[in-house]
């Protein structure tokens, strides 16, 4: 495998990723179990938010930056997209004859949207990086928390997209195929990216930006690079989530709330780890239906789900902040290789990772 | 020709403090030259100077010609000026590896496109890099440690690698900020035989700091001694370890400073 | 011109209450540099022990309504809500913020942002999601001058906050205690070396922040009855700005930051951009730090290499 030239090597992992998702998403519709709808609903979703939780690992657990704004870039990739296919593509597609042309124009025009979604987002990624990159920790993370409220509050104010209605009448082209599409590229991008020079660099600005300066990385540029690459993912989960039925949007789904979920699994599966994210993204998003069924059967009226939530938050910092899977992949810390495992614990930041308490206001 | 490095009436003052005044100094290729004074004198000021973390409120600074002024640590980093640091600043949740690498970033980065693509070029690159990093490795008799994380190094261990790690970027210049911090006495001659092994191997000029006298007499071709942020001596091991003005400046005979 | 006034003196009551709130921010993160995310929803928290306490008072203590017993009963309420948010402020450091003090700082930012949301959805648990309404502890009364309408709440806000920024300048600068404060914002290992008791002091200063809260909470719920459980969020995150904007760990900074930020809400809250106030003290914010990142009054640090 490792002999054939890069191109035709990586076109055969897309043949074969692709053609095992077209299978699975056949076999999901063909099964017959009741209530078959609800749990393709929920995998979608699942999906969707794994896509959130790797890319903004990328920012938060691969180069450090502590962002809080990740939901405000997946509502410019939602309302773009949205936008994009509300007066133009879906149109065109609807007047198109019924049969395969209709098809392939709806998922081509699909596609397109997403990626035209994350590429906006991306757009704004940049936007919101320059400047606040410049920021320490705590600053650059309510700044973030900031430009996701203005982008929440400029949509708001867009009448074309419905503002504070909502957006309706978005064709609900987006399936489980297309989610795990991009999950599949989101996390193989992540991967390879961190496996090599750029990542490497965004590492190198996690653990000490000055030795990193100092080593000849230009780490504002890598900030910007984190972001735009992870906002870029943010745009395109938006995007995919605007054209999943019940194909609706409203600036409220997009609050800081949404940002802090996603915050939530990068934390839980371990800052830097991307099995981690996927595993966390995973287990909270099956957490909440598991708690509405629990809520059900103990005949609860008032949802005590989001106070459950934030309690195992701040338990889980307490014991175990590293997360589920610290810095490892899922499959080193399997593995168990000693020298390679950091000596985990709660005393474990070093010098300039802990609340440096003698440090001055914000500025590098 | 043009020296090495060639820097011009340094100084640099943090508001009313004048930490640095009218520093200079010129340097060839292959050159040791040592640092030394009082604690708080000034001297990671200059390094920090040099490798643009701090900008001089005025004076210059040039690495064979070109100005150093205004250009961020990176950019100083790529015309050849590296550094190790006081307090060690390694990439710890990193392997000994990653961070040898990390150290040549300057010669072996692509962009994203090629890193996601793994083109021909991105397995060259990689090769190449993990080539030289090893090789560096072993300079320091750190590869067999190489997967291991940086944190779980011995402390000798740890300043080794971030030696290592600065020679990674192939400079031209290398600031050594205190290398024998905490080294006993063994593990200091160990280091004043690399100091010149690296030099010669790499064809180096080389500045460092320190306050281990043994090592600065011992291998420095020239000292300069600050107090105050200004330098009150300059010349060969000898003539400083006889300076009145350099012994009032220590309290005490150099040679003294450390039993 | 009369609308400017109005303007500015609505924009001055409601920058008083985000001042009381400022401070806690600030000076928590002056000792701890930490941003208690909680800060507003203590806030919160004030607001509702002042609406059951006021509730239960309006209920037994019905005859007594508007004559002068009404002020000693406000002013109890008010202290119910300043013990009340004390204790909490001091739990809340105890059992979340104590534990992670040797944590990266990330872990302490995400266990105060559980402990806001936990207060927040806590409250809509226990309170319950719907807005409830502040009793009222004190006859409303208008006042005319200038050509401008006021309340005597407005008065009353202002004359409350400015008191206990008054007590709080003199703990800060006139006791040994706050000489004690300020040593630890300086320079926290040395402090403790002093033989200054950290701890003791971090926890002083949360129940101290907490306090000026839970008066920020009765005073909002005075001036806008509308309360519910997320009322916190929005004046939380302003305050903080606020902080920021006056200089983060600088006191004084904090009560001009506020000021300052509820005088621009007003004005473009009386505008015709109005739909835009919520947002406006988040361009503040995104301002300052790219101008001048330590506030009006805070100073450039450098960090150390």
């Amino acid at each position: 495998m490792k002999r054939l030239p890069w191109w035709l090597r990586d076109s055969i992992y897309l043949v074969v990723f692709v053609a095992a998702l077209i299978g699975v998403s056949y076999g999901l519709h063909a099964i017959p179990i009741q209530g078959m709808a609800y749990y393709r609903r929920v995998l979608v979703l699942m999906g969707i938010n794994i896509i959130l939780a790797v890319s903004l690992n990328i920012i938060n657990g691969h180069a450090g930056q502590f962002s809080l704004g990740h939901a405000g870039f997946m509502a410019v990739g939602a309302y773009f997209a949205a936008y994009v296919t509300v007066y133009y593509f879906g149109p065109y597609v609807n007047n198109m004859p019924e049969g395969t042309g209709q098809w392939i124009a709806q998922n081509g025009l699909l596609l397109l949207a997403v990626i035209l979604g994350g590429i906006v987002a991306a757009i704004a990624g940049y936007v919101v990086g320059l400047p606040s990159l410049r920021l320490r920790g705590d600053y650059l993370a309510i700044v973030t928390l900031g430009f996701g409220e203005i982008i929440r509050v400029i949509i708001l104010n867009i009448d074309k997209v419905g503002a504070a209605r909502g957006l309706t009448g978005i064709p609900s082209w987006s399936n489980f195929f297309w989610v795990f599409f991009f999950c599949g590229l989101t996390i193989f991008a992540s991967w390879r990216l961190v496996n090599s020079s750029v990542g490497r660099a965004f590492l190198a600005v996690r653990e000490d930006e000055v030795a990193a300066e100092a080593m000849g990385v230009d780490t504002t540029k890598y900030k910007v690079k984190a972001f735009v690459i992870g906002s870029f993912f943010a745009g395109a989960a938006g995007a995919l989530f605007a054209h999943y039925t019940p194909a609706y949007l409203n600036p409220t789904m997009f609050t800081f709330i949404r940002s802090f979920e996603v915050i939530a699994m990068v934390v839980l599966g371990g800052l830097g780890s991307i099995s981690g994210s996927v595993l966390a993204a995973i287990l909270l998003t099956f957490l909440p239906e598991g708690l509405r069924a629990a809520k059900d059967v103990l005949h609860m009226t008032k949802d005590p789900r989001m106070v459950i939530y934030s309690l195992m938050l701040i338990v889980l910092m307490l014991t175990r902040p590293q997360g589920l899977l610290g810095r490892r992949e899922l499959w080193q810390v399997l593995a168990r290789r000693k020298d390679t495992i950091p000596q985990e614990g709660r005393d474990q930041g070093d010098a300039d990772d802990k609340l440096d308490r003698d440090a001055g206001p914000p500025v590098q | 020709m043009m020296p090495l490095l060639d820097c011009d009436h340094l100084s640099i003052q943090f508001g009313g403090l004048t930490a640095v005044a009218d520093f200079h100094l010129s340097m060839e290729p292959r050159q040791l030259v040592g640092l030394i004074g009082p604690n708080g004198a000034g001297k990671t000021t200059i390094f920090n100077m040099l490798t643009g973390v701090y900008q001089p409120t005025s004076g210059e600074i040039r690495v064979e010609g070109r100005a150093v002024a205004g250009r961020k640590p990176s950019g100083i980093a790529a015309l050849g000026v590296a550094r190790t640091f006081q307090n060690i600043r390694l990439f710890k949740e990193l392997s000994v590896l990653d961070n040898v690498k990390i150290g040549g970033h300057i010669h072996y980065r692509y962009s994203g496109a090629v890193a996601l693509l793994h083109t021909s070029r991105f397995k060259d690159v990689e090769r190449e890099a993990e080539r030289e990093a090893m090789e560096l490795l072993q300079i320091f008799d750190l590869d067999r440690r190489a997967h291991a994380l940086a944190r779980n190094l011995s402390y000798g261990d740890q300043r080794r690698l971030e030696i290592a790690r600065a020679l990674a970027a192939r400079p031209k210049l290398l600031l050594l900020d205190e290398p024998a911090a905490g080294l006993n006495t063994g593990e200091t001659i160990e280091l004043m035989n690399k100091i010149h092994e690296i030099r010669d191997r790499f064809e180096l000029a080389i500045l460092l700091i320190e306050h281990n006298m043994e090592l600065v007499m011992g291998i420095c071709e020239r000292i300069l001694v600050l107090s105050f942020g200004k330098t009150i001596a300059e010349g060969t091991p000898q003539a400083i370890r006889s300076n009145p003005v350099v012994i009032e400046a220590y309290l005490g005979e150099p040679a003294e400073a450390e039993t | 011109m009369q609308e400017f006034l109005q303007n500015l003196l609505n924009g001055v009551a409601v920058g008083a209450i985000y001042a009381l709130i400022a401070l806690g921010y600030t000076m928590v993160y002056g000792i701890l540099k930490l941003i208690n995310f909680a800060h507003g929803d203590i806030f919160m928290l004030g607001a509702f022990v002042g609406f059951y306490s006021g509730g239960w008072a309006a209920v037994h203590m019905q005859d007594k309504a508007g004559t002068w017993w009404s002020w000693p009963i406000a002013a109890a309420v008010m202290l119910l809500a300043m013990i009340a948010c004390g204790l909490f402020g001091y739990l809340t450091e105890r059992i979340a913020y104590r534990p992670l003090r040797n944590a990266p700082r990330i872990a302490s930012l995400i266990t105060a942002i559980g402990v806001s949301f936990f207060l927040e959805y806590g409250g809509q648990f226990v309170f319950g999601p719907d807005p409830k309404f502040f009793p009222t502890l004190v006859e409303k009364h208008l006042i005319r001058f200038a050509g401008i309408v006021t309340t005597n709440y407005q008065i009353i806000v202002l004359v409350v906050a400015l008191i206990f920024m008054a007590l709080l300048q003199f703990l800060i600068y006139g006791t040994k205690f706050g000489r004690a404060m300020r040593a630890v914002s300086f320079n926290f290992e040395t402090a403790s070396l002093m033989g200054i008791p950290t701890d003791r002091i971090i926890s002083t200063t949360f129940i101290v922040g907490s306090v000026l809260a839970a008066v920020g909470g009765i005073l909002y719920g005075l001036s806008y009855p509308k309360i519910d459980p997320l009322m916190g969020i929005m004046p939380g995150l302003k305050a903080f700005i606020a902080a920021v904007l006056g200089g983060i760990g600088n006191v004084p900074g904090a009560v001009v930051g506020g000021l300052i930020i509820g005088i621009v809400e007003s004005f473009v809250g009386g505008s015709s951009f109005s739909s835009y106030r919520d947002a406006i003290a988040f361009v503040i914010l995104i301002a300052i730090l790219l101008f001048r990142p330590s506030g009006l009054f805070g100073k450039y640090q450098p960090e150390k290499v």
